[in-house]
């Protein structure tokens, strides 16, 4: 039995090398850190970048460390602490992370990392049941309006983005954000679960999570929250319904603080290049997500303005204490 | 008759060489990480994720699912052998297995666990086959207030099970709740009880509660009463097979442990622990030596392992019908579908019904060969037993520091299981149970949670709890469970007084 185990387990050996194999051209190696356990959105980005990376010959190694932790309050404290001026690591972060840095009074913020660029987001959507009254986004409006205490929204975590989505649409119709019956459940499977089986009025998530179901007539979509129609997906936006909700499920990747401005560019660089590579936009195809890069300045600002979007809203919804 | 076609089909995919290897490496991992605390089935898909990238979907997925079984399979030999569970859902397995170990009946400790994880797999993997579309619909009609009314029933029956008195079942129980209440509360995203330490706020690890009250407080134990009366270990006393005996003990809480598993790990929220206490305490009550449980009696593991496997099965129907991920290995596996643009959900089965067959035929095939490939190594583990004491418990902490290291390396975690084993330690002297305490770490937030969720669907109306068929039936169980044994214990005292 075991001379046959150890040349399979050999064999296994032999695969992971060499899927992470190096390509010997460039002298780039680079760590980055996924702030997450191994297996969600943000692992599942760093991972992608190792890929493209290295597939395309950028970096001679990549290396992906999983911190896992409060929506990435201890991820991001590991990196500014532990990295600080240390040009060849790089950390993945996203929207989610804004609003549980608030929520945890996170003695580190996302001001203290350099940023370095935004690379994908995921559009959001509101869905319900087939057999729900409910038919356009204008008449869950118009329930919100009636008794905003009935309507029972089910989504991620609290504070994530399906929460802050659920606030924005009862601020964007004029209803009290404060008030909103919002449901959190610990991932998208449960709180499916909840909208099929009519527990509750509607659910929010990410649009490729629901899409199946969408598809296959179970859920009813009523609104996408992209500023204009996506070419191939039957589903208008909020905004062409009159309600102005307009965000995104945004994924990024920063640097450690006190790098070099020549550190920086080099890293810039690198994703830039990685960003244009066939490698990651077969990873996108694949995986389904939107590209939206945004480098620079570009870039900081964006961070900037949906930290202050993100800590309102948490306020209004008492989830921040101010 | 469908279905027969699509599965004869979907063997004839299975067992093409290339993917007979892949379930044979995916089994032969899952086993080995199953054994190791700490490294599950999901950070080990998580690993292998981009090395399959280049493989043919079918084939991987297929490995993945092994991976998934074996690691179910894995988790019980340590539990077994040296009291460490290696998964959350082993522990129930720990509780009589070790002591069979012990008491020289290791071998048949083993293969109960190895033949009854074989028959709860097979049977579950047929239901899942014939009844998923079915089991789906019940499945999402189950809300939270049916998911607290479940949890109120494991409550009951776990905390009257454990121990020798219920005070002190109850006692570990409550431990178990306030430290489940540590971290961030899921509901409002305030953190509770985590005093200002970061790595407190996702609230304490399973396996490291478990493995520092079940494996570290053991050694510890142990090490104290070595100069006092040395226990004796016989690594093997009788046949090192199962005896007609066992196998008359075992089938029928096999049975019930499937019923147990399948059903309860289908539900969206409902996992692989609860089936396995659940058919821990009913096995316990059903049995006709109840003298022997706490010494080691075979029932006490045959159901549970039956049903952390059937559990696993069940797992995997809201997955395929619906790409509802029920577990971290399901998640994981939802990724790996993803990976190859394939959405899990009403359309795969009609889309890619090859994959789809392929899949569910060859986790018959995975099951076969976990067995074949567990039996022969029963003989091979139990020989660990006779390693000297000193040597084996000192290798249980190495173990078990290391498995906890690997699944978070932080010195918070570190510290938290050497003070899980000094309260393992306490407990075990002042002769508390211990298994409570995890029950109520795992339990306690979900039913919280639920009964929080359920209230605020109601808007606060307690009534829904009693409006479900569902919820009110299982708080009636709850309430007959709780009630019973003192009324039957008054009216027994009450004839006594009569006579």
């Amino acid at each position: 039995m075991m001379p046959f185990h150890t040349r399979l387990f050999g064999a296994v050996v032999a695969l992971t090398l060499a899927a992470t194999a190096p390509a010997l051209s460039q002298q780039l190696e680079l760590k980055i850190m996924a702030p997450a356990a191994p297996g969600g959105g943000w692992d599942q980005t760093a991972r992608a970048m190792q890929q493209a990376l290295v597939a395309a010959k950028i970096a001679r190694s990549v290396q992906v460390t999983n911190v896992a932790g409060a929506g990435g309050s201890i991820g991001i404290a590991q990196f500014v602490n532990g990295a600080k001026g240390d040009g060849n690591q790089m950390m993945v972060n996203g929207f989610v992370m804004v609003g549980a840095l608030a929520m945890n009074k996170s003695p580190v913020t996302l001001e203290q990392v350099t940023p370095i660029a935004r690379l994908t987001e995921e559009i959001q959507v509101i869905v319900v049941p087939a057999n729900s009254p409910l038919k356009t986004a204008q008449d869950l409006a118009a329930a919100v309006k009636a008794d905003i205490a009935k309507v029972t929204f089910a989504g991620g975590s609290a504070g994530g983005v399906d929460h802050v989505m659920a606030a924005l649409f009862a601020g964007t119709i004029g209803a009290d954000a404060k008030k909103i019956n919002y449901i959190p459940f610990s991932g998208g499977g449960e709180s499916l679960a909840a909208i099929l089986g009519g527990k509750v009025t509607a659910g929010i998530s990410g649009l490729s999570e629901y899409e199946g179901q969408i598809k296959s007539g179970k859920l009813r979509a009523l609104g996408v929250t992209s500023e204009k129609r996506i070419a191939g997906i039957d589903i208008p936006t909020f905004k062409e319904q009159g309600i102005d909700l307009v965000l995104a499920n945004w994924r990024s990747v920063v640097a450690p603080p006190g790098i070099t401005a020549e550190q920086r560019k080099t890293l810039s660089d690198a994703v830039e290049k990685m960003v244009k590579s066939d490698a990651w936009k077969d990873i996108l195809k694949q995986k389904g997500w939107d590209d939206a890069y945004l480098s620079g300045d570009g870039f900081a600002d964006f961070l900037k303005k949906e930290t202050t979007r993100v800590t309102d809203v948490l306020k209004s919804v008492g989830l921040v204490k101010s | 008759m469908e279905t027969f076609a699509a599965l004869a089909h979907g063997m004839a995919v299975a067992v093409q060489p290339m993917n007979l290897l892949y379930a044979l490496i995916g089994v032969f991992l899952g086993t080995a990480v199953g054994v190791l605390p700490g490294i599950g089935p999901a950070l080990t898909v998580a690993l292998l994720l981009p090395v399959t990238y280049k493989l043919d979907p079918g084939g991987s997925l297929i490995m993945f699912a092994g991976i998934y079984y074996g690691g179910m399979y894995g988790g019980s030999t340590t539990a077994i052998l040296i009291n460490t569970p290696g998964e959350s859902a082993s522990m129930a397995t720990a509780l009589e297995g070790n002591k069979m170990a012990k008491a020289g009946r290791g071998g048949p400790a083993l293969a109960t666990s190895a033949i009854g994880s074989f028959v709860a797999g097979t049977i579950a993997t047929i239901g899942m086959a014939f009844l998923a579309p079915w089991l789906v619909d019940f499945a999402v009609r189950f809300g939270p207030e049916d998911y607290f009314a479940l949890m109120c029933v494991a409550f009951v029956t776990v905390s009257a099970t454990f121990g020798n008195s219920p005070i002190r079942g109850l006692t570990s129980l409550f431990i178990g709740l306030t430290l489940g209440l540590i971290g961030i509360d899921k509901l409002t995203g305030q953190a509770r009880l985590a005093f200002g330490m970061p790595e407190l706020l996702d609230g304490v690890e399973v396996t490291t509660l478990a493995v520092g009250l079940f494996a570290v407080g053991e050694a510890l134990y142990v090490a104290s009463r070595r100069h006092h009366a040395e226990e004796k270990i016989e690594p093997v006393r009788g046949s090192l097979w199962m005896t007609k005996q066992d196998w008359m003990r075992s089938w029928k809480p096999w049975l019930r442990g499937t019923m147990f598993g399948f059903p309860i790990g289908a539900l969206p929220a409902g996992g692989a622990e609860i089936p396995t206490f659940l058919s821990y305490s009913t096995e316990k009550r059903l049995s006709k030596h109840p003298e022997e449980f706490g010494k080691g009696a075979i029932e006490g593991v045959a159901g549970p392992e039956a049903a952390n496997n059937a559990s696993a099965a069940g797992t995997l129907v809201p997955l395929l019908t619906l790409g509802l991920p029920t577990s971290a290995t399901a998640a994981m596996m939802l990724a790996g579908f993803q990976q190859y643009g394939l959405n899990p959900g009403p359309l795969l089965f009609a889309e890619r019904p090859d994959l789809v067959w392929g899949l569910i035929a060859s986790l018959f095939i995975a099951n076969v060969m976990l067995l074949v490939l567990n039996l022969p190594l029963v003989g091979l583990w139990v020989r660990l037993l006779a390693i000297p004491q000193p040597w084996l418990y000192a290798g249980i902490l190495v173990f078990a520091t290391m498995g906890t290291i690997a699944a978070k390396p932080s010195v918070v975690e570190l510290s938290m299981l050497a003070a899980f084993g000094v309260l393992g330690f306490l407990m075990r002297r002042f002769d508390f149970p211990i298994a409570p305490v995890v029950v109520g770490l795992i339990l306690g937030p979900i039913a919280e949670s639920q009964l929080r969720r359920a209230l605020a669907i109601s808007l606060g109306d307690p009534i829904v709890l009693l409006q479900s068929p569902m919820s009110a039936t299982l708080l009636g169980i709850a309430l007959i469970a709780l009630v019973a044994p003192f009324v039957l214990k008054g009216l027994g005292r009450f004839r006594a007084s009569e006579d």
